[in-house]
């Protein structure tokens, strides 16, 4: 039982934790372009003027 | 992964010899290695900016030539920020095929000193680009992307409706859900399987535990088929998303009820399982039909432009369609294609009307005279007053037709639901014998008689059944995608699968609708180079055809006089009419040209004829073949559509039909229970494309062919129609072998719930399996249609 006490919250928090990371995910438009981002890290020398 | 350098070549356009090195269209021997000075430029720009790269990572070579800015004021549609220091403009970009596009078109903007960050997605062929400085940089950077040899556009609410997904992204969250409820839980049910020396009070934790999971899951994750079901219910029907609800409400009440009892086993995983199952389904059918959409939608804002307005000063601005109103005077260049109907000012016109009444020769126009919405001007730059604002004009009355016709569609049942209309009564009937027989016929409590009840419910459940369709609908469409066929409509397919009769226009679909230059022996060669002169300063379609067919470079003559209605004169010399020319008015065998050398020399003949494209016999013998009619149906004159009727074998065809005739004709055929599939690419056809149980577009076609039409053929020709009717065909008879597979799975899992022995284990088990056996079925109707 005390195994229990720690175990199942763990595990629940730990499956919480992972399902708030995929709603940021969702939300930060990471499925937006799959394609896209598949063919992009292909390319590295990506350069951005600042 | 060919997107890495196959050989390490060095950075040169590398082809072979006989395609452009830029675009990879084909090129003359000896005319060397690019096909116009357009890939010429854009392959020097690209090797100038150190870029070159760009030729060996692409992974196909094609689609891109460079091409002209479409008319539009891209500087008005930039967005200012930080004050107005910065700016901001969003383009769609066609052409964008992999990811060394997306990197050319980045990298080449981002070279540009002033430009602080330029993003292209691959997805939805959007460019955002942010730049230091005035607004009117704008044409110069979109100009820069046009060079490289993509066609681009302002990015407009059309594009952003399909894209801005919204129903797909909160699908894609209640996957999300239902997968993190569905490993949790069945984590907890694991446990309970198989703990058999687990004691009464560590089990019920676990029932709790689970509930506390699946609860809010089921509510939150379900909602998309608790919605779709309402909707159903209210419109007095039964689906398929209904008998998903029911199935996963009724588990969940039950299981429930075994917690708070402290039964052996909850159902909770099932319930969670089943939605995350579904749901995936469901997010796999939506992105297969998405980048179709997508498609079509770049497809349209390709075609979408802007109007120059002339003001009352005399200064001309250019502004959206949609800003006009009845009264404006508006200035249509060569070439453009008219947005609004009008009537013209003065002069004269010749108009290519061939997508709004299907004639395959342009037409003339006088001053006063109505011009339609939708022809192109042939003729020199005209002034037309706008008689109608746009959403008042011919255009807008199709589209409203549309609309309606769309409303139509939406009613056909597709074969998913007309099963769940058997499936439901008979499986809820069953589960209701099953419960009154445990609780009242046994004597068991009545929360224990609700167990096999709604195992049975679980178990039959749509699983199975429920993915059966959308699993052949994913394959085939994706198929079909990638045989250039562009499918919009969830019903489509089943309604294609289904079509016995095909009605074809000819103008533009059958044929290509470029008059062609007929071989004649008995033509003097010198004529053909001679009248080609002339020929070349005029814009008319049998002027250009003339040019074309002309073997050697054409010189244009200076000083040709243009007589209206008749001809061209150049001096002595006539090139037009019969009677302009001297000659003799035979009887003509369609489109004829006559060219005088001098008042003293015989009248020579040119005869046209507007091809058939080179696969139209083939595509019209293979619709034969998988048992449809064929019919011709055709705004052009009897003799043209008579020539393509003979030369094609169709016996059953109809020429100067009308648009109204054209849906009269499909509405006859669907009143005599056939089911006409139509393929066309006018604004005539529009309305007919709309009322056939289905239809299809060449993707040359006008933009209200194609939101009218079920089906885009992106790909050149039309040998993609038999293809698609064939995949179709194929997927509607694994759709049905499908359905079949999960009645009869049912027949053996339902006795087996109702009699009590199936375990959440076993339920777990049954629906797996038979979810697989569907998709694997269907996975085979995906390699047979891409052989």
């Amino acid at each position: 039982m005390n195994a229990l006490a720690l175990l199942v919250p763990l595990a629940l928090g730990l499956g919480t934790l992972a399902l708030l990371f995929f709603g940021w995910t969702l939300g930060n438009g990471q499925y937006d372009d799959p394609d896209g981002a598949a063919s992009r890290i292909l390319f590295d020398d990506t350069e951005e003027n600042t | 992964m060919t997107a890495f350098p196959a050989r390490l070549a060095a950075d040169e356009p590398g082809l072979s010899a006989a395609d452009c090195a830029h675009c990879g269209a084909p090129v003359p021997p000896g005319a060397g290695r690019f096909c116009c000075t357009g890939c010429e430029g854009a392959a020097a720009l690209i090797a100038g900016l150190g870029l070159g790269a760009f030729y060996r990572r692409r992974e196909a070579a094609g689609g891109i030539r460079p091409t002209a800015l479409p008319p539009v004021d891209f500087a008005a549609r930039a967005v200012p920020a930080r004050g107005g220091a910065e700016h901001s403009l969003d383009l769609m970009v066609a052409g964008l095929t992999c990811g060394a596009c997306v990197w050319l078109v980045e990298q080449a903007l981002a070279a540009d000193p002033a430009v602080l960050r330029a993003r292209a997605s691959l997805a939805t062929r959007r460019l955002t680009v942010t730049w230091r400085g005035p607004a009117e940089r704008a044409e110069a950077l979109a100009s820069l992307v046009a060079r490289l040899g993509f066609q681009v556009a302002p990015w407009s609410a059309a594009c952003l409706r399909v894209t801005e997904d919204e129903e797909g992204r909160a699908l894609l969250r209640a996957l999300g859900i239902a997968a993190f409820g569905a490993s949790n839980v069945m984590m907890l049910s694991v446990a309970v399987w198989v703990g058999s020396d687990m004691g009464e009070g560590t089990r019920g934790l676990m029932h709790w535990l689970a509930a506390l999971i699946a609860l809010p899951v089921v509510l939150v994750a379900g909602m998309p088929f608790y919605r779709s079901a309402l909707g159903a219910i209210r419109a007095g029907r039964v689906n398929m998303d209904l008998a998903v609800s029911l199935g996963v409400l009724a588990t969940t009440a039950m299981s429930l009820s075994e917690a708070l009892r402290n039964g052996p086993y909850t159902w909770f995983d099932g319930a969670t399982a089943l939605l995350a199952l579904l749901l995936g389904g469901r997010v796999l059918d939506r992105a297969a039909r998405r980048r179709a959409r997508q498609a079509c939608a770049e497809l349209l804002a390709l075609q979408s432009a802007e109007v120059t307005r002339l003001e009352a000063g005399g200064t001309a601005h250019r502004v959206g369609a949609e800003a006009v109103r009845a009264g404006d005077r508006l200035l249509v260049a060569p070439g453009e294609r008219l947005a609004l109907d009008g009537v013209l000012e003065e002069g004269e016109a010749l108009l290519d009307t061939a997508a709004t009444s299907g004639e395959s020769l342009p037409r003339r126009f006088a001053a006063g005279e109505a011009l339609p919405a939708g022809a192109v001007n042939l003729g020199a730059a005209l002034v037309q007053r706008v008689t109608a604002a746009a959403a008042e004009g011919s255009l807008a009355a199709v589209a409203r037709l549309l609309e309606r016709a769309e409303g139509a569609r939406g009613r056909y049942v597709s074969i998913a639901d007309r099963a769940a209309r058997l499936y439901v009564p008979v499986v809820h009937a069953v589960a209701a014998v099953t419960f009154l027989g445990w609780w009242l016929g046994v004597g068991l409590p009545w929360q224990a008689a609700l167990v096999p009840a709604v195992a049975s419910l679980i178990v039959t459940c749509p699983c199975g059944l429920a993915i059966a369709v959308p699993a052949v609908q994913v394959v085939a469409v994706g198929a079909l995608f990638r045989r250039g066929v562009l499918t919009g409509s969830p019903t489509a397919l089943e309604r294609l699968a289904a079509c016995d009769v095909a009605v074809l226009d000819k103008t533009g679909t059958l044929t290509t609708g470029r008059p062609e230059l007929l071989p004649d022996t008995a033509r003097p060669a010198a004529a053909l180079a001679a009248a080609a002169a002339l020929a070349a300063s005029s814009r008319h379609p049998l002027s250009r055809a003339l040019v074309a067919a002309c073997p050697t470079p054409v010189q244009a003559a200076a000083g040709v006089e243009e007589v209206a209605g008749a001809g061209l004169a150049h001096g002595e010399e006539r090139l037009g009419s019969a009677s302009f020319c001297g000659a003799a008015e035979a009887a003509e065998e369609g489109p004829t040209l006559w060219y005088r050398a001098g008042p003293l020399a015989a009248p020579v003949a040119f005869r046209f004829a507007d091809p058939l494209r080179p696969d139209a016999a083939e595509a019209v013998a293979a619709l034969r073949g998988l048992g449809l009619e064929v019919e011709l149906l055709s705004g052009d004159a009897a003799p043209a559509v008579a020539r393509a009727a003979a030369a094609l074998g169709i016996t059953e065809w109809r020429a100067a039909a009308s648009p109204t005739d054209k849906a009269a004709r499909i509405e006859a055929l669907r009143a005599a229970g056939r089911r006409p599939l139509m393929l066309g690419d006018g604004i005539n056809d529009a309305a007919a494309l709309a009322l056939a149980h289905a239809s299809a577009t060449p993707a040359g076609g006008t933009d209200l062919a194609q939101a009218a039409a079920d089906l885009v053929l992106r790909a050149e020709g039309l040998s993609a129609l038999p293809a698609a009717l064939r995949t179709a065909r194929r997927a509607q008879r694994a759709a049905r072998q499908n359905i079949a597979f999960s009645l009869a799975y049912n027949l053996v899992a339902v006795p087996m719930a109702v009699a009590g022995f199936v375990t959440p284990l076993i339920a777990a088990l049954v629906m797996a399996s038979s979810s697989l056996a569907v998709i694997l079925n269907a996975l085979r109707v995906g390699r047979e249609a891409s052989k």
